[in-house]
């Protein structure tokens, strides 16, 4: 420590000039909700991952089936079980893509110069010579195509019901309740099942089968927001404005919970593509030639010893995609529910 | 409490009176006839044999006649298995689908609060990373791929396990394990946050305070406590693993009812799956009754809120 004098003399201050002006600003730029919402996704990685991963596999559900010069529903039985086989990775023998395929003593064997084929499947071809390449995207398509339409469907039941019940309360709303009580009890895989069965299997009765039941979450959520904002001053300010009950309801409460609204949606798409994947293995899947991931990893099943590749990739793309919805969910959830807010 | 359950029962009779009617009118609905060769048959032999079976009856008197019979607990007789009793065909698979559901739920919860309790002792460390991912993985993926994956990875590749079939322990662990995969994710996930927050609370410090030992306050104190709210997510999750149980009896070809109830779907065989169909019911409701009433009998907060608001 040194010794030094440090004198603090009174002129070396000087007060600060207050500005009344700018006493109440604001130094950080406001955030809307979307924004701020955003911000809290943003940090999650996983959640963030999950998306970027989701985008690429809905994109590629879409051009995936346009970049093999191969239709997902044209057979070509000469080609049959052929292991997949990509361009320049074939010679990466840690990579599955060799066109190899092993036999029941544990021998390998190269099936496309055995079989003299001169083609390029990139994940193989099924039992019937159709290329797997084409035929997982397009199950994909299908697969997400399902679960998005019923996820909307349930949004837009399950909002309407919710939002009259609640904002209509009294009797009307009892009795509304006393159903999605009776509904709820009633198992839904009883009743998609009973309604493949009536409809007969197909992707619009596949849809219908999951709405019936999947609403009801939904409508409670609206409803319990709609109560908790019933008794708010800006709903009081627009009835003493004139506002219509329907301009209430849709125009002043509803946004206000979009939030909710869309954590809900994003927990019930996972939901329709499990039981998609589910009816596929009990054998109210969608017809051939259709494909959808629950269907392609079902026929893999069948010829798991001998072909396991037919198997494994659908069941991997399915895998795939429901973590990435589960962790985009989870990542809305904890962003978007005014719960968590600090 | 008695109101509250006189009120659960009650809904519990009005959701089976619907699930039964559901079903009877909607097989109703169904084109076509349970007989093979019906239409080679002449118009006099249709009749004999829809005679037989009270099928010419109005629809209503059928209905009466199918509702009376299934209060007595006849569920009719199937129209592919040699007209065996659907009762009896139900019965003779219900032990290995129990054992399996028994075991999943068994391995399913005991794994799953391990988890769930050591990843909250060892918070943010590789444990708790790693238990997190379990459960996300698990609680994401269907059982039906795990199923597949591990068929594939563990019996035919390394040819450790049995492939299929039901002969003996060693054939029930790779089912086991693929339907315990859910109940395990829940009840890590749940369990763990739980664990945190009984653990931040006041009587933990108490109890720290006074002396206890680290395995004193998490296993006698903490782990009790939290187990309490642990018990609402067993109903949900034996409901999943009726609905897993399915497609695992037919992946592993174990002779339990799931596996009786695709094979019906199959072969339409419609007493056979209106029979299993109201089983499954029955078993839903009756195992989240008893879930909900077990629950407010532990915690007495739900008990209150529970009989007015619910």
């Amino acid at each position: 420590m040194s010794n030094k004098d440090i004198t603090i003399s009174k002129d070396m201050f000087a007060p600060v000039h207050i500005d009344p002006s700018k006493s109440e600003r604001i130094a950080k730029p406001s955030l809307n909700f979307w924004q701020d919402s955003w911000l809290r996704v943003r940090k999650n990685k996983g959640a963030v991952v999950s998306m970027i991963i989701l985008v690429i596999m809905i994109i590629m559900a879409f051009v995936g089936p346009m970049i093999t010069p191969y239709d997902y529903d044209t057979q070509n039985t000469k080609h049959n079980n052929l292991p997949p086989r990509i361009q320049g990775l074939e010679d990466v023998h840690w990579l599955p893509f060799d066109g190899t395929l092993s036999r029941r003593d544990g021998t390998k064997y190269n099936a496309y110069e055995v079989r003299k084929v001169d083609a390029y499947y990139w994940f193989g071809t099924d039992n019937l010579g159709r290329d797997q390449f084409a035929r997982v995207w397009k199950g994909t398509q299908v697969s997400l195509f399902i679960a998005f339409m019923a996820a909307l469907i349930d949004m837009a039941i399950g909002v309407a019901y919710g939002a009259i019940s609640g904002y209509l309360g009294g009797r009307i709303d009892s009795v509304m309740q006393r159903i999605i009580e009776v509904i709820v009890g009633i198992p839904n895989l009883i009743v998609v099942v009973l309604m493949i069965l009536v409809l007969k299997p197909g992707i619009i009765p596949i849809i219908i089968a999951l709405t019936i039941t999947g609403w009801t979450s939904m409508a409670r959520v609206v409803r319990a927001q709609v109560l908790k904002f019933k008794g708010q001053e800006f709903v009081l300010a627009a009835k003493t404005l004139g506002a219509s009950n329907s301009s209430i309801i849709f125009k002043h409460m509803i946004p206000n919970m979009f939030g909710v609204i869309i954590i809900n949606t994003m927990f019930s798409i996972p939901n329709a593509i499990f039981f998609e994947a589910f009816l596929s293995f009990i054998g109210l899947g969608l017809q051939e030639p259709h494909a959808s991931l629950g269907t392609l990893v079902n026929a893999g099943f069948k010829s798991m010893i001998a072909f396991p590749y037919q198997m494994i990739i659908p069941s991997i793309m399915i895998a795939i995609i429901m973590v990435c919805f589960n962790l985009v969910a989870d990542g809305l959830r904890d962003a978007l529910d005014p719960k968590m807010r600090d | 409490m008695v109101k509250y359950i006189l009120k659960r029962v009650g809904y519990m009779i009005i959701t089976l009176f619907i699930v039964t009617s559901l079903t009877f009118f909607l097989m109703k609905l169904i084109p076509g006839s349970p007989f093979n060769n019906f239409e080679k048959l002449s118009e006099v032999q249709r009749n004999i044999l829809l005679d037989k079976y009270g099928l010419n009856d109005p629809l209503p008197v059928q209905y009466l006649n199918y509702m009376v019979s299934l209060v007595k607990g006849d569920l009719g007789v199937s129209f592919q298995f040699d007209n065996t009793p659907v009762t009896e065909l139900i019965a003779n698979r219900l032990g290995p689908s129990a054992q399996l559901g028994f075991q999943a739920m068994v391995v399913g919860s005991i794994l799953g609060i391990l988890l769930g309790v050591v990843a909250a002792l060892r918070q943010n460390t590789w444990i708790d990373y790693g238990s997190t991912f379990i459960a996300v993985v698990g609680k994401s993926i269907p059982s039906f791929i795990f199923a597949g994956l591990m068929q594939y990875y563990i019996s035919v590749k390394l040819g450790w396990l049995p492939v299929m079939l039901w002969k003996g322990p060693e054939y029930t662990i790779l089912p086991t394990i693929a339907l315990a995969m859910f109940p395990i994710s829940i009840a890590a996930r749940f369990m763990r946050t739980e664990m945190v927050e009984v653990l931040g609370s006041d009587f933990i410090t108490l109890a720290r305070a006074k002396g206890a030992s680290r395995w004193q306050i998490s296993f006698k104190h903490a782990l009790r406590n939290a187990l309490i709210p642990v018990v609402t997510v067993l109903g949900p999750l034996a409901v999943s693993l009726m609905t897993g149980s399915l497609v695992i009896e037919q992946i592993f070809g174990i002779p339990g009812i799931g596996e009786q109830f695709v094979k019906s779907i199959n072969m339409n065989d419609y007493p056979v799956i209106m029979g299993t169909n109201i089983l499954f019911a029955v078993l839903f409701i009756v195992v989240i009754l008893i879930v909900d009433i077990l629950y407010g009998i532990i915690d007495p907060r739900i008990r209150i809120s529970g009989g007015k608001s619910k």
